[in-house]
């Protein structure tokens, strides 16, 4: 394998929601980041939220620079709906996306777009300094706007979490 | 899982499910011969039509533009042009030229995300992307660079990069100034060099030996390489008028597909996209682009839908061309837009996306509430004509493992780009006893 690209950060910390709201709970990652746009301090520039589809290049966009990323991200695991799950993704790992649990690999309608954002992030030096998934399980991912009740309860969760996570 | 067929061998290639869009594919054989081929790819816009019953004339170009992630401008200037035309209003003048710029934007954005991230590792032998970043970063970082300059212009006219929010019925909620596009003529100059770097790149793959006497569609218009409306023509005789479209274009149910599949007449398979474009408007072609389609080995018409990547780059080549001419040329507008009053009534409008032409149809009463809304996308428009090539591709090369064989035919499926998300990845061959 040829060298990896070397990665430079700063302070800034970006959360990125990843998803399509007009899948249902796919768009778990939106309507989270919106939740955490409208709790952000004012004047707080060291926290960026963005709202993505899940096209790896676009990730690298975001993130790239980030010293903390926050992808939040549906999946589709098996798990209760509306269970949450964190995982650090190890940057040092020569395969960083495939320590990616179903989470958010397998799992989400889309997020292969994540593993693969990792491992093209990790080749050309374009990874945050440290990266954190979160991934929201839904219930429906049929067609149209809107959440399940469970994973609406489940974005109230994972905010309060993320502002504990961002702010505490 | 893997079982070996004395006599038969199906191959079934469930996709990895994402959003923009999900595809399976199934391929039967016996006795050496194939008997069965179904492409399944999920297709947003059935239900957009029901979702957009209702709603105000004003809201299409906004909604529409959900459909896709990565080409949400031909939703929303074919859903434009379709409302105008049933108001009667045309948008003309620097208007539509920024309507062509913001287009340029989605084509590069759109075709190099395809050619670098999605074909070229198809070509090369390489399982992904990444795998194609760990031996021609270079290359990867050409793309990326083309890519973002594609961004940043749909970014400055659309208002944002992902989903614009700049585009509305009758131009747009603002007009750029001619300094703010100023800015863009440096990266837009670089990413014509890196075009054309492309254009050389992808000429040097090897493409499978393969051509068929396709039925090419797409629009043609009085001087320009085709994006906004014209006559909808064809390599055998078609030349009509974008409101006659549906006279001529029938979608069908079939029922291995919750898509539609689309024929002319009865039953006569088309295709759209770039090669299509290219076939019927290679004489609009910018200068440059013409010259790297020369010397990439392109002749006037290419029956080979692998190549269907060189034709992507020399368009990518002719939009940042194109991009660059408007920019120079561009008077600021009087208004951002020009008022359009409901009216009752019908209107269609084409465009020309990324992966081929986009037709929409509204029908709004004198409130201008939506009464009926049609959206053919050129995806349903390419079904028939993917399963047609995979079924040859396969009859071709049934020796080949089942390994190789998968390849060949997500290759062949990749050749038409049928969405980011569809085109990329397919998982988990199985082989059953028959």
């Amino acid at each position: 394998m040829s060298a990896v690209g070397a990665t430079s950060t700063t302070g800034r910390t970006v959360v990125i929601g990843v998803g399509n709201p007009f899948r249902r709970d796919d768009g778990v990652g939106d309507v989270t980041v919106q939740r955490v746009r409208n709790l952000l301090p004012r004047g707080d520039r060291r926290v960026v939220v963005t709202s993505l589809d899940g096209e790896p290049t676009r990730l690298l966009d975001a993130w790239g620079g980030a010293g903390l990323a926050i992808v939040i991200d549906a999946m589709r695991s098996g798990a209760a709906p509306g269970s949450i799950e964190r995982i650090e993704v190890d940057l040092d790992s020569p395969h960083p996306g495939v320590a990616l649990p179903a989470a958010a690999s397998a799992g989400s309608t889309h997020s292969a777009g994540v593993g693969e954002a990792i491992g093209l992030g990790r080749v050309l030096g374009r990874l945050p300094g440290r990266l954190v998934v979160y991934g929201l399980e839904g219930a429906d991912f049929g067609e149209g706007p809107g959440l399940s009740p469970e994973a609406s309860c489940g974005v109230e969760v994972l905010t309060a979490r993320l502002c504990e996570e961002l702010w505490c | 899982m893997t079982h070996r067929a004395p006599a038969g061998r199906t191959l079934r290639v469930e996709a990895l499910a994402r959003v923009e869009g999900e595809g399976a594919m199934h391929i039967e054989t016996r006795d050496g011969e194939v008997v069965d081929v179904q492409l399944r790819i999920y297709e947003p816009p059935r239900f957009f039509e029901a979702f957009l019953r209702g709603r105000s004339f004003t809201e299409p170009p906004d909604l529409t533009a959900r459909i896709c992630g990565i080409c949400p401008v031909a939703y929303q200037l074919s859903a434009c042009r379709a409302i105008e035309d049933a108001c009667g209003v045309t948008v003309d003048g620097p208007l539509e030229a920024l309507r062509r710029l913001i287009y340029c934007g989605e084509w590069i954005e759109s075709h190099t995300l395809h050619v670098y991230l999605l074909h070229a590792p198809d070509f090369l032998g390489a399982r992904s992307a990444i795998e194609l970043a760990e031996r021609d970063r270079p290359a990867v970082e050409r793309g990326l660079r083309l890519k973002k300059a594609g961004n940043e212009l749909i970014e400055l006219v659309g208002g944002r990069a992902i989903h614009p929010v700049n585009v509305k019925v009758g131009g747009f909620y603002r007009a750029p100034t001619r300094r703010e596009l100023a800015a863009l003529v440096d990266p837009m100059a670089r990413a014509r060099d890196d075009a054309l770097e492309t254009v050389r790149w992808v000429a040097g793959f090897e493409f499978p030996d393969y051509e068929h006497d396709y039925t090419f569609v797409a629009l043609r218009e009085p001087q320009h390489y085709p994006v906004l409306g014209g006559r909808v023509v064809s390599n055998r005789g078609l030349d009509i008028d974008e409101a006659a479209f549906l006279d001529h274009v029938v979608e069908e149910h079939v029922a291995h597909s919750t898509a539609l599949h689309a024929h002319l007449g009865d039953d006569e398979d088309y295709l759209v996209g770039p090669l299509a474009r290219y076939n019927l408007n290679s004489d609009r072609l910018a200068p440059l682009a013409v010259e790297a389609a020369r010397e990439a080995g392109l002749d006037a018409v290419c029956r080979n839908p692998y190549r269907s990547i060189v034709v992507r780059a020399v368009e990518v080549l002719h939009a940042c061309e194109t991009a660059l001419s408007l920019i120079a040329d561009y008077e600021e507008p009087d208004r951002p837009s020009v008022d359009v009053e409901p009216a009752a009534g019908v209107g269609h409008g084409c465009t020309e996306a990324p992966r081929g032409l986009l037709y929409h149809r509204y029908e709004i009463d004198d409130a201008g509430t939506i009464l009926d809304a049609r959206i053919v996308p050129p995806t349903s428009q390419n079904q028939p004509t993917i399963e047609h090539d995979l079924w040859h591709v396969v009859e071709a090369n049934l020796d080949l493992d089942d390994a190789a064989l998968t390849a060949l035919c997500e290759q062949t499926i990749r050749n038409y780009d049928p969405c980011i998300s569809c085109s990329a990845h397919f998982l988990d061959l199985t082989r059953t006893d028959r």
